[in-house]
């Protein structure tokens, strides 16, 4: 098996004497498609501000590609290879949509000329459906559309891990579809993808591994299929209908 | 919205410059002296534009910066040093001292940055009081008297405002077109998102700090050789730090054009109503300020493009 791309070792984080994620362990793998799922409040987002460098953790290491980058600064992980989005999108309002996927490409894509950081925000504007849009101000977008932003944003920065923060919170269930499309056609550009998610339709269709946090921990990793039927996955998230009607699906003749 | 005015813009600010630089030939001493002030008041509201238009911080060090500059040169001069380095000098010093502050108290964002801005000039302003065995403390500090007559050393100060004023004009046009600019107006916009887009916001905010010092120490050291005495209340002036913000915000913050256009706005305004009214002209000035900062929130500018353009 190939070297793991990004390691996370105990990692843990207190805020005060409240302690939201609690010696979490994982690895990620070249190419693949890791769902992050939990409860709210299970410490999702605190994972990925861990590895991000937006939090710094309170014990534990991070390493990304064999390097230990731990207390990294989140330009430093843009840099690195490692963008993420946010689950509340983060546009530069007042810029236009080019623009904003500009700034990927220069400062964490490496683009050496204002030309060459032109082209690669519009290749990824394209992809992400939103080229006529590009002359538009960030702020004037729907939702759907800011969300699409997110993503072309992160792609200009040319990243090797890309961390999805709840992308597909506040879509509807045809906005959903499309967003799925364009995250499938990511990973197959070979980007490696954690993505943090509520909908279950979501997480199994698209991740071949599963981490469930709960209050802080992990409490169960593995493909899909074993994890979703984890009786500790049950009794913490997803309840036991889901689990019925789950077995009820994938059991039908 | 950024590159307002483009060629023709850049064509009115070289008339401008022109304007200003043949007062001596063409106008009484009184607008040779006001030509000056246009020059030293768009320099500072140039420098003012780094970190408080492109970065969006708003900063009150102008008279600290300003002040620092007026005692370093004014020292650097006493002490036997040409004037011409003196005023590099003073420039230098406020630069290292932005530098190092600036990474201190930009991690303060909003209120907080304001006012730990202010607490600068206020500090040095008690150091200037108290120290009175190096800045002669509350009596002030007489700096030596350039020789060649009022007129000739009105043009020397004219063309050295002038000539500060240019080049901050220019490092405002390189930073508007570079990474450095674009990344500021990321800041500016939304300072999470700018750190997790891969920019330096730690580096870039200081950067923008030192560059919105390093003028204004060079017109603090030039303005204590002119008028050859400096004083710890003239030169951290509250009134000059709340001032200069203004000229830009009348302007248009984070454009080139913006502080030239609204510096030079105000010290025509001051000058008339300071003609009008002598006894209440603050107070006049100051309403005529909130006034037109109440309907321009764009500034000027943009309120000119919006005319011609679209």
């Amino acid at each position: 098996m190939s070297e793991p791309l990004l390691t996370v070792e105990n990692l843990s984080k207190n805020f005060g004497g409240v302690q939201a994620v609690r010696n979490v362990s994982f690895e990620l793998r070249k190419d693949e498609i890791v769902g992050l799922i939990g409860p709210n409040g299970a410490g999702k987002t605190t994972v990925i501000n861990l590895i991000t460098g937006v939090l710094p953790a309170s014990a534990g290491r991070v390493l990304f590609e064999g390097r230990e980058v731990t207390g990294q600064r989140p330009f430093e992980a843009a840099r690195r290879g490692l963008a993420r989005t946010f689950q509340i999108v983060q546009p530069f309002p007042a810029m236009t949509v080019l623009e904003n996927v500009m700034a990927g490409a220069v400062f964490a894509g490496a683009a050496a000329t204002r030309a060459e950081a032109e082209a690669v925000a519009r290749a990824n504007l394209e992809f992400a459906g939103l080229l006529p849009q590009a002359d538009k101000p960030a702020a004037s977008l729907t939702l759907p559309s800011r969300k699409r932003l997110e993503l072309a944003k992160s792609l200009a920065m040319k990243p090797k891990v890309l961390l999805l923060d709840e992308v597909n919170a506040g879509l509807n269930t045809s906005e959903i579809g499309a967003a799925l499309d364009l995250i499938q056609a990511i990973a197959a550009r070979g980007i490696t993808i954690i993505i943090v998610e509520h909908l279950m339709k979501v997480v199994l269709s698209l991740s071949q591994r599963i981490l469930v946090l709960h209050h802080g921990e992990l409490i169960s990793s593995g493909p899909s299929a074993d994890v979703v039927n984890d009786p500790k996955v049950i009794e913490a998230y997803l309840g036991s209908k889901f689990a019925e009607r789950h077995r009820a699906l994938t059991q039908a003749p | 919205m950024t590159r307002l005015g483009g060629r023709a813009g850049h064509l009115v600010f070289g008339a401008w410059i022109l304007l200003l630089a043949a007062t001596p030939f063409i106008a009484s001493n009184y607008f040779v002296k006001i030509a000056t002030f246009l020059a030293m008041y768009a320099a500072l509201a140039l420098s003012w534009n780094f970190i408080g238009g492109y970065t969006g911080y708003p900063s009150f060090s102008t008279a600290a910066f300003f002040g620092l500059g007026a005692y370093s040169g004014a020292l650097m001069q006493n002490a036997g040093l040409w004037v011409g380095f003196a005023w590099i000098g003073a420039a230098l010093v406020v630069s290292a001292f932005a530098a190092i502050l600036g990474f201190a108290i930009l991690r303060l964002r909003g209120h907080y940055f304001a006012i730990a801005s202010i607490a600068l000039a206020d500090v040095l302003m008690l150091i200037a009081s108290i120290w009175a065995g190096v800045t002669g403390g509350g009596e002030g500090l007489n700096v030596k008297i350039m020789p060649g007559g009022p007129d000739f050393i009105g043009r020397v100060f004219l063309y050295t405002m002038l000539g500060i004023m240019l080049a901050a004009f220019v490092t405002t046009v390189l930073v508007d077109r570079s990474a450095l600019g674009f990344g500021l107006r990321c800041i500016q916009q939304n300072e999470d998102a700018a750190d997790m887009v891969g920019v330096n916001v730690t580096r870039y905010k200081a950067t923008a700090f030192t560059l919105s010092a390093v003028f204004c120490g060079a017109i603090g050291a030039a303005y204590a050789s002119w008028v050859a005495y400096i004083s710890p209340v003239d030169s951290f002036s509250i009134l000059l730090t709340l001032k200069v913000p203004v000229m830009v915000l009348l302007g248009g913050p984070g454009t080139v054009l913006g502080p030239v256009v609204g510096s030079a706005a105000f010290v025509i305004l001051e000058e008339t109503i300071w003609a009008k009214y002598l006894d209440y002209h603050q107070a006049v000035l100051g309403v005529v300020i909130v006034l037109l900062l109440f309907f321009l929130p764009g500034g000027l500018l943009r309120m000119l493009s919006r005319r011609s353009g679209r």
